[in-house]
């Protein structure tokens, strides 16, 4: 052997895809030199299931259900794009009562997203106290979800159109009081991380994103605005009302693992009053629009998308003017923004990348489809 | 697809700087058409000159009775504008197209996923392979000819010698 070989110092490191720190089955090809990230590559497809290819065999209705299972931990919302989609072309409108509905239970959502993010984020730091108060307050977003559509994690809330059930006796107080406990639990957490020293060593400064690099990348979402373009779906493009909701964006300035920390608490708490807001506005009326028994939108293509969680989820679907769609393409965010992995592990140490894996907030069951 | 033409300060300035762009809308969504060897210097066009600068998704259509079967579907926006353009255009089953990851990196992974579903070969990609099926996966699923049960049944026969029943 050469001594060149001897002298080598790069190492390969294979992390996953069977790593609890890697949010399910994602692998990561790690390149070190030392403690140092030289580069990453991603092998991802582990959990494909061809769910385009499954939406061109099933009728428009059929395929609902189907788009729960991509982002499973935020439903809703893959839900709210899909019958979105489907609504623009058929060109009709969701009733007021049914959109006031969603933006309710998509924003619940949100919430319940962000906690697990949070503690499963903070659980690959090391701190192991944030998940057991985030899985408590999770829980009774989902238990708001039971009572409302029988489900807790694959909803299958909407329907195109409108909603499938009315709310339950009880919908509104079950929120407001949720609505009323949350920020000051939303406080507990702060006070476990926001100030904690450790928690702050290890995330300030580490997986940098700036804005240049998030809108080269096609990045969006919380990684988009703790760089500091304030731009979100919601606010840019209205969809479902959001536009009569007074809110803020969220942003932060450098872009580091902190900064989406920060971005994605101050979400929830911005969550919390589009809620509060729209209790008090739910109105009468019929949950959903007049839709044809047969869905058969005429022949013809849209592109459309809401905010969800994680950032811009879209879906371009196709129409043949037949029962099927003729293709349904998803935009996954997860997708796009995990490969922001690569610039933001680079010349970091191998134990911030967990850091960094977390912070992007990804769900595998959308990455692959 | 009733489409009707795109009447916008853009539109004009686009057909105007190229000859032959189609420019059209459907539902409030505006999309453009082109030819596939003009489709990398109107995207550069639309990212210099026109602030569409971020890259929101890239995708493929089938259409295996045409000519030119596959068309591609880039989704450009700009910020400043906040505007959404869809861009279009259409390669045959054997010619590659251009790839736009030198204007938009993020290309990366879509450019791999249309290639892994469709067969689409991307000219210029820095790193063309599969990305969410296995290496040795035969064929291409997205396209309209792919019958998923008769690959289900060979794969049944093969290694569990019964009929799938699918």
């Amino acid at each position: 052997m050469s001594a060149a070989f001897l002298d080598s110092t790069e190492l390969t490191l294979n992390m996953g895809p069977q790593h609890p720190s890697t949010h399910g089955v994602l692998r990561v090809i790690l390149k070190l030199d030392g403690e140092r990230v030289i580069s990453t590559e991603c092998v991802i497809g582990y959990l494909h299931r061809g769910v385009e290819k499954i939406g061109e065999s099933r009728t428009y209705a059929m395929f609902a259900p189907y788009v729960d299972r991509m982002d499973y931990i935020s439903a809703v919302s893959n839900g709210l794009g899909y019958c979105l989609g489907v609504e623009k072309l058929l060109s009709v409108e969701a009733t007021p009562r049914a959109q006031v509905v969603r933006v309710i239970l998509t924003e619940l959502n949100r919430i319940a997203n962000h906690l697990i993010w949070l503690g499963t984020h903070a659980l690959d730091i090391g701190a192991i106290t944030p998940l057991f108060y985030t899985m408590r307050e999770r829980e009774e977003v989902l238990k708001i979800f039971e009572k409302y559509c029988g489900a807790r994690l694959t909803t299958h809330a909407f329907r195109i159109g409108g909603l499938q059930y009315q709310l339950y006796e009880g919908f509104e107080k079950d929120i407001a009081a949720f609505c009323g406990t949350f920020p000051s639990r939303l406080d507990e957490y702060e006070s476990l991380l926001t100030g904690n020293r450790i928690w702050v060593d290890r995330l300030k400064g580490v997986g940098i994103l700036t804005a240049k690099d998030c809108m080269e990348l096609g990045v969006t979402g919380p990684l988009l605005r703790a760089a500091g373009v304030a731009w979100d779906v919601r606010k840019a493009l209205p969809y479902s009302g959001y536009e009569q909701y007074d809110f803020e964006i969220p942003t932060c300035a450098t872009g580091d693992t902190l900064d989406r920390y920060t971005v994605r608490m101050q979400e929830m708490r911005q969550s919390v009053r589009i809620i509060q807001q729209a209790l008090g506005r739910i109105p009468d009326g019929p949950i959903i629009a007049k839709v044809p028994k047969v869905i058969k939108p005429p022949s013809g293509e849209v592109y459309v998308s809401v905010e969800a969680p994680k950032g811009e989820l879209g879906y371009f679907i196709v129409s043949d003017g037949t029962l099927n769609p003729y293709r349904v393409h998803v935009r996954p965010p997860s997708f796009l923004n995990l490969q922001s992995l690569e610039r933001m592990a680079k010349g970091a140490l191998v134990a911030d990348v967990v850091a960094i894996i977390g912070t992007i907030d990804i769900v595998l069951g959308e990455v692959d489809r | 697809m009733q489409a009707d033409p795109w009447t916008h300060p853009l539109a004009e300035r686009l057909t105007a700087a190229f000859p032959g762009l189609a420019a059209l809308t459907y539902l409030d969504q505006p999309f453009v058409e082109a030819g596939a060897d003009g489709l990398h210097a109107l995207l550069q066009h639309l990212k210099d000159r026109e602030g569409f600068n971020f890259l929101v998704d890239l995708t493929a259509v089938d259409y295996p009775k045409r000519d030119l079967r596959f068309e591609l579907v880039y989704l450009v926006y700009s910020f400043e504008s906040n505007l959404r353009l869809r861009v279009k255009t259409r390669v045959g089953e054997n010619d590659p197209a251009d790839s736009v990851t030198g204007l938009f990196p993020g290309a990366n992974w879509p450019e791999r996923e249309v290639y892994d579903m469709f067969g689409v070969v991307f000219r210029g990609h820095p790193d063309l392979k599969r990305i969410l099926l296995p290496d040795e996966w035969k064929g291409h699923p997205l396209r309209k000819d792919m019958d998923i049960l008769a690959m289900d049944n060979d794969w049944v026969k093969a290694n569990l010698g019964i009929e799938s029943g699918q």
